[in-house]
Order: structure tokens, then C-alpha cells, then sequence
């Protein structure tokens, strides 16, 4: 299990390939990933670029919870969430949830869990960039 | 005999203020220090609060030293 919040750019697909290197090979039938990346436009706006704030300490304390939780809930043998915070431009990785298991439907349900706890209630805000100024994003769409 | 407060996003650039220390009083609620901070300042209607890093109601009541933030509804992912 491990979390990280992460200053500068990643690829999400990369950081899936290393971490995945410490699960026992054969053990894992499923892997369900989530990566969130940054749009260019948000409520008919282009967006420009993007700038994501949090609140340190209890933002890892709310993202090693929902992990732990979710560890106790499903039949899981590891997850790893990266979230960015700093300045991002579009199509920047903003999000990487993995969770790997013996069978999907933990690694589905779990994903899931997690994805939906981060959205609804992991401090963090993004702050949009428009051609005419800034404006903070007031809440986040319902996932389900 | 003091409290940490500390402000984030959209709510830090309204009231300008990203983090104080107000004076501890026995029986003090979030909402009082709420109060106390912002002058009474009223509150917003979508309003988070942690103390001590935990997400905690306006009803809590704190406890000398304790760390209280208020923000805005979280936007991440």
C-alpha cells in the first residue's frame, strides 16, 4: 500500500510498472487503474492551465485511511494512489489509482471506492486558469 | 494557551488570511473559533472544518494546542 502526493509531472504508466515490480508475480489476477488527466475546458471555458492545493499532513492521512479501508473491505493485495499538486497544463496526469487483486471484482470494487472517497472528501482544490483570469472549482461532479 | 487556525483555497483569498493562533478558551467550539477569527464574519453555507486533521462539525469542541482548519468543498482528482 502506498500513497504520494507528488509535486511535478508523472506517467502514470511508468509508475504502474515500477510499483507493480513488488507484488509477487502469479499472485494477482486483476488490476484496475484510474488515472485522472487535466482537460482543457471546464464548463464550456478553455482552460489553460490548472493549479491544485492541499492540505499537507492531512491530506496523506486521508488517502493512507480510504487505502487502509479499502484493504480491509476487499480482498486486496496492494494499492498505490499518486496525486499531483502544484502548477499542471492540459493533459497532465492528475490522479493514479491502482488496485491490484485476485479477482476483479475486488479490484473493480476497490478502485471504485477509493476514486469516489479522494473526489468527494481528500483535501485537495484546483484552481482553473482562463484566458480572462482565475476561478477556483466550487465542487466536483457526482461519480455515481 | 493558544490555537493554531489555518485557512485553504477560495476561503484563504477571501478572508486573506492563510493561518493565526487565537487564544484557547475552556469549552471553545469550532463554530467560536470561527467567530472568533473572522470576527464573526458569517458562515459560509458549504463549510469543511478538521481539527487536528481529522474532518470534525461546527459543534466539536477543542482542546488547548489543537490545530483547526477551515476550507472550502474539496475539488481533487
Amino acid at each position: 500500500m502506498h500513497i504520494e502526493i507528488r509535486g511535478e509531472a508523472f506517467e502514470p504508466y511508468q509508475e504502474l510498472q515500477n510499483y507493480q515490480q513488488r507484488i509477487a508475480e502469479g499472485q494477482y489476477g486483476a488490476t484496475a487503474v484510474f488515472v485522472g488527466t487535466m482537460r482543457d475546458m471546464n464548463e464550456g471555458d478553455d482552460v489553460q492551465g490548472m493549479s491544485l492545493e492541499h492540505y499537507p499532513g492531512m491530506t496523506e492521512n486521508y488517502l493512507l485511511a480510504i487505502s487502509r479501508q479499502a484493504a480491509q473491505q476487499w480482498s486486496l493485495l496492494d494499492s498505490l494512489i499518486i496525486h499531483r499538486v502544484g502548477d499542471l497544463l492540459p493533459n497532465d496526469p492528475i490522479v493514479l489509482v491502482a488496485v491490484w487483486s485476485a479477482h476483479r471484482k475486488d479490484a473493480f470494487d476497490a478502485s471504485r471506492y477509493l476514486m469516489e472517497e479522494l473526489k468527494s472528501s481528500a483535501p485537495f482544490w484546483k484552481k482553473e486558469f482562463l484566458a480572462e483570469g482565475s476561478r477556483w472549482v466550487e465542487h466536483n461532479t457526482p461519480g455515481q | 494557551m493558544t490555537l493554531k487556525v489555518r485557512f485553504f483555497a477560495s476561503l484563504r483569498e477571501r478572508l486573506r488570511l492563510s493561518d493565526c493562533s487565537v487564544p484557547y478558551e475552556q469549552g471553545m467550539t469550532v463554530e467560536q473559533v470561527w467567530n472568533t477569527v473572522t470576527s464573526q464574519t458569517p458562515l459560509p453555507g458549504n463549510l469543511l472544518c478538521a481539527v487536528n486533521m481529522e474532518y470534525v462539525s461546527l459543534l466539536q469542541s477543542v482542546s488547548d494546542g489543537d490545530e483547526v482548519a477551515f476550507f472550502p468543498p474539496v475539488t481533487g482528482g
